[in-house]
């Protein structure tokens, strides 16, 4: 079942393990803090899966040092501005899940959401 | 090249800008500039189908100086064009019928912010039908779900707060899944843009290589947006959202947003994974089944409910199970049929939410059924406009549901293995839909002249009625004119190869 | 429910790790009465009984053990299929795999020349891919949007901005008012003499290097994220060690607004001529400089300037919304 390249490729199936384990934080947890944890623990695994899929042996950052313009130089450049788009949607994210559990807890006193749910069903509204 | 080319570059950079110049702008000028430009995006689109339909070739459009596989690009079809007008329409109609509810339900001092979330939105889903690179339809789905997650607790109360954060959590899930499916999709081909990833996946096919992963990313792919788009278990958000929050938000996130993704997920089968290659695969088979337990599930969830407006959100679950189902059959016909009840679904479920609202108007702001008794004699539009939903959603002829289940069962007529079950499901739904929104018909023309509930007349509201009358012609429309709207979808999938 | 071990009672959250291990400052702005906290458990307890009927209701029991343990599954199912993917997927590092191919090379190659940036990621993102970067700023916008939305309470209409449910409620309210004097006078912030010291020499220091890191972002690692944030965190500092009043006189709501204003206007304006000169085959006009300079690189600098200042403005603003509801 598992291809020839899972101790080769062990950066990725680190990275895909954490992001299973964001993932199902993000799913289980009822705690919202613990949630948003979990959503940072899943994106922050795609960075690193990213970060690996941009890596090339025995090669330097792509910044032009001394007008070396050889693709033997360089690694591949795609994923780092990838994961620079990416933590900007994450920080956004992060943001308003932040607000919202704020606006939540003002009012309800809790951060578990199941309770916040058994509240709502209380206020009947 | 012609300059109707720049038209959809066009639509897309004016909503952002639009956004950007309303931060500033005091409500009513925000109000204004919203309508100016959902008017002139659906005019662009217009011109810009006639223009394809007239050319009949498909065009791609540089973003910046650098050609195909190094530079953003964007690409339109009659399909596109033809969703982007449909789009623009809707919200149209949406924002003018809930116009008066927002003024209620919005704070004052938050009520251009709305206008920044819907200016957004539309650009988000204009860049998500006209995008042919797969890291930008990435971008806006992020831009979709954030001003969707707006739209649904910018009316502050709990109830759409706690909505909101569980779509927050289940969409997040969504993109999550179709991140990583990205990055691995990248990592086998190397190419972010949709028609070079083809090419490559054609390749790989063909000689057999990297099979497994392939299978997997595309699986996670289609799972990331069918979270999104609430598919049957991962629905648990959507009564919320959609039965606590503003109106016309309500009919903008059922008709709209949903139906971004799910026209992207149209996108990714054809652009980027090619249909044969999907067809093949046993993940249509894993849609199919969750489609058409949704289809129950939904309906039987819908039947149980004592609120209108949950009720109304409940059957969108069963309608995306039908849209799901739809892709499941995996054949041409199945997709066309599809895609039409996209349309159908977008222009009935808009109008029925607008009309609910006329008629909880009528009885109090009450919503439970005891207490809407005889609203239809209340409000006579919003109680024609229900019927003619209702008559729709069951699938009475001359109306657009009518047609899409049509086509479902032609779809399904013929298929090797999938005929009984899709046809089973389908008359059952239909008989539940029938139940449940008979029930509420009934219902609303039960005569009980409340002497304590004001009476809405069509001269009090002149902004409402008419929009409900655009509804019903858009119902009428999509219901006479089905054999043209399928030669048009026809074509635009043949664009898309 | 038997939670013996400590883990799993950490795991189920009824174990705090650093409860009496560190030292905490008792929160001052919500002070319940003595009894108030015994009166909202039962009055919850109660609730609780009376929707779900947690005793006797063993259907929903077996039915939260049922969607625990689907949950589980499904996490564990998704681990192991993503495992299996991972090891089909090329080799880790091999130059050969197909992610190096002729896209990134022609971003390595001809890079500098055409876009005049000697950081290639930059010169990516700002000008092969703008379009993505342009809708990643669009992001960070509407999520400040929302922000305010939900967070942003005018000072006049204090009383009635949050529409009031139930007692709870009310008291959240209250408390949260009650801790309006403190912040707004200030006081708070008067004893943090060794703060205030230390903040009055790095916080220059951190703006000028978030200055520096956005400026020389086509040249070095860096760029208007980074310099951004480092700036808006240098902000935030400022604001902490000597309070609202001082922030108040540069930074209020009007010039978090138009800066953002101006600044995603000419990153929309100039992003919209070059793409229409691109798209049209038309010779965009702007020189692109010696490579190397600080003034090079055409449209980028310009451009990391103004996501600069979005990214600062930005952070600042969901800072003040988080702490105080107001700039």
């Amino acid at each position: 079942m598992f291809g020839p390249n899972l101790f080769t490729n062990y950066g990725e199936a680190v990275s895909v393990i954490l992001f299973v384990i964001g993932f199902s934080n993000l799913l289980l947890q009822k705690n919202l803090i613990k949630k948003i944890i979990g959503l940072n623990i899943m994106d922050t695994a795609v960075y690193l899966f990213l970060a690996e899929k941009g890596y090339i042996r025995d090669r330097v950052a792509p910044i032009v040092v001394d007008g070396i313009q050889e693709v033997e130089a360089y690694i591949n450049p795609v994923p780092s501005g990838l994961v620079l788009t990416g933590i900007v949607v994450s920080v956004s994210v992060t943001a308003i899940m932040l607000s919202l559990t704020i606006r939540l807890y003002r009012r309800y006193h809790t951060l578990d959401l199941d309770e916040i749910s058994m509240l709502l069903k209380k206020e009947g509204r | 090249m012609d300059f109707i080319q720049n038209f959809p570059f066009f639509s897309i950079i004016l909503s952002m800008f639009s956004g950007i110049v309303s931060s500033v702008l005091p409500v009513k000028a925000a109000r204004r500039l919203n309508t100016f430009l959902i008017v002139a995006v659906g005019v662009m689109s217009g011109i810009l189908l006639v223009y394809l339909t007239g050319t009949g070739e498909p065009f791609v459009y540089w973003m910046g100086h650098f050609p195909a596989p190094w530079g953003n690009e964007i690409r339109a079809g009659v399909l596109e064009a033809g969703m982007a007008l449909f789009f623009c329409l809707i919200m149209f109609l949406s924002m003018l019928g809930g116009r008066r509810q927002l003024a209620e339900e919005v704070a004052e001092n938050k009520q251009n912010l709305y206008y920044i979330l819907v200016d957004l939105l539309l650009s988000s889903l204009l860049a998500l039908v006209y995008t042919n690179d797969l890291f930008t339809a990435y971008v806006f789905v992020e831009i979709n779900t954030i001003s969707a997650c707006g739209l649904i607790m910018v009316r502050e109360i709990g109830r759409t707060f706690e909505a909101a954060i569980r779509y927050m959590i289940m969409s997040l899930l969504g993109s999550g899944l179709f991140l990583v499916s990205l990055c691995m999709l990248y990592d086998l081909t190397g190419h972010l843009l949709m028609s070079n990833i083809k090419e490559s996946v054609a390749a790989l096919a063909a000689r057999g290589e990297y099979t497994v992963p392939l299978m997997t990313t595309i699986g996670l792919l289609c799972a990331g947006l069918a979270i999104k788009s609430a598919l049957f278990p991962f629905h648990s958000w959507l009564p919320d959202a959609y039965g606590y929050s503003t109106v016309s938000s309500a009919a903008m996130l059922s008709s709209l947003v949903s139906k971004g993704y799910i026209f992207l997920l149209i996108k990714i089968f054809y652009r980027v994974i090619g249909f044969e290659i999907i067809a093949q695969s046993k993940i249509i088979n894993v849609l199919f089944i969750f489609g058409l337990l949704g289809m129950i599930f939904g309906s039987t969830s819908a039947i149980q409910e004592n609120d209108i407006r949950r009720m109304i959100a409940f059957s969108s679950v069963a309608q995306i199970g039908y849209i799901y189902m739809g892709f499941g059959l995996g054949t041409e016909a199945g997709m066309t049929a599809s895609i039409f009840h996209m349309l159908s679904h977008a222009a009935t479920k808009s109008l029925l939410f607008v009309a609910a609202v006329g008629l909880t108007d009528a009885s109090k702001g009450r919503r439970e059924f005891v207490e809407l008794t005889g609203s239809a004699y209340r409000n006579k539009m919003a109680g024609i406009a229900f019927t003619v939903g209702s008559l729709s959603m069951v699938g009475m002829p001359m109306f657009s549901g009518f047609v899409s289940k049509l086509l479902f069962a032609e779809a399904s007529i013929g298929h090797a293995h999938k005929m009984l079950p899709a046809v089973l499901v389908l008359a059952l739904s239909t008989i539940l839909n029938a139940i449940y929104f008979m029930k509420t018909v009934i219902r609303i023309y039960v005569p009980d002249y409340r002497s304590d509930c004001r009476t809405i007349t069509i001269k009090k509201q002149k902004a409402y009625a008419f929009t409900l009358v655009c509804f019903i012609l858009l119902n009428v429309a999509l219901g006479m004119l089905s054999k043209p709207l399928e030669g048009w979808i026809h074509s635009g999938l043949a664009m898309f190869g | 429910m038997k939670k013996d071990s400590a883990f799993s009672r950490w795991f189920y959250g009824e174990r705090d790790t650093l409860l009496d291990r560190v030292e905490m400052k008792p929160q001052t702005g919500h002070a319940p009465r003595a009894g108030e906290i015994r009166e909202l458990m039962e009055e919850r307890r109660l609730i609780r009984e009376h929707i779900y009927d947690v005793e006797d209701n063993q259907k929903l029991k077996l039915f939260h053990r049922l969607y625990q343990v689907a949950a589980v599954v499904f996490c564990a199912t998704l681990m192991l299929i993503m495992l299996v993917a991972v090891s089909w997927l090329p080799e880790n590092g091999n130059p050969d795999n197909p992610v190096n191919n002729e896209v990134s090379a022609r971003y390595i190659e001809n890079g500098l020349q055409e876009t005049g940036a000697v950081n290639i990621v930059t010169g990516m993102i700002l000008d092969y891919r703008a379009f993505d970067t342009f809708g990643e700023s669009n992001v960070l916008f509407i999520s400040t949007v929302t922000v305010l939305i939900l967070l942003h309470n005018k000072k006049k209409k204090e009383t009635g901005a949050e529409d009031v449910a139930g007692g709870r409620a009310n008291t959240a309210e209250k408390s949260r008012k009650s801790a309006g004097p403190a912040e707004k006078s200030g006081s708070i912030y008067e004893e943090n003499l060794i703060l205030q010291k230390i903040a009055g020499i790095l916080v220059p220091i951190i703006v000028i290097f978030g200055v520096y890191v956005i400026l020389n972002g086509h040249l070095s690692p860096g760029g208007g994220f980074s310099g951004g944030a480092i700036i808006g965190a240098g902000l935030i500092l400022y604001q902490n060690a000597f309070g609202f009043e001082k922030t108040e006189r540069f930074f209020t709501e009007k010039t978090y607004k138009w800066i953002c204003f101006f600044a995603l206007t000419f990153y929309c304006l100039a992003k919209s001529y070059s793409f229409f000169t691109g798209a049209n085959h038309l010779e965009s006009g702007i020189p692109l400089g010696k490579p190397g300079a600080i003034l090079s690189s055409g449209l980028i600098l310009p451009l990391n300037i103004c996501v600069g200042l979005v990214v600062a403005c930005t952070m600042y603003t969901f800072f003040a919304m988080f702490r105080k509801g107001d700039f």
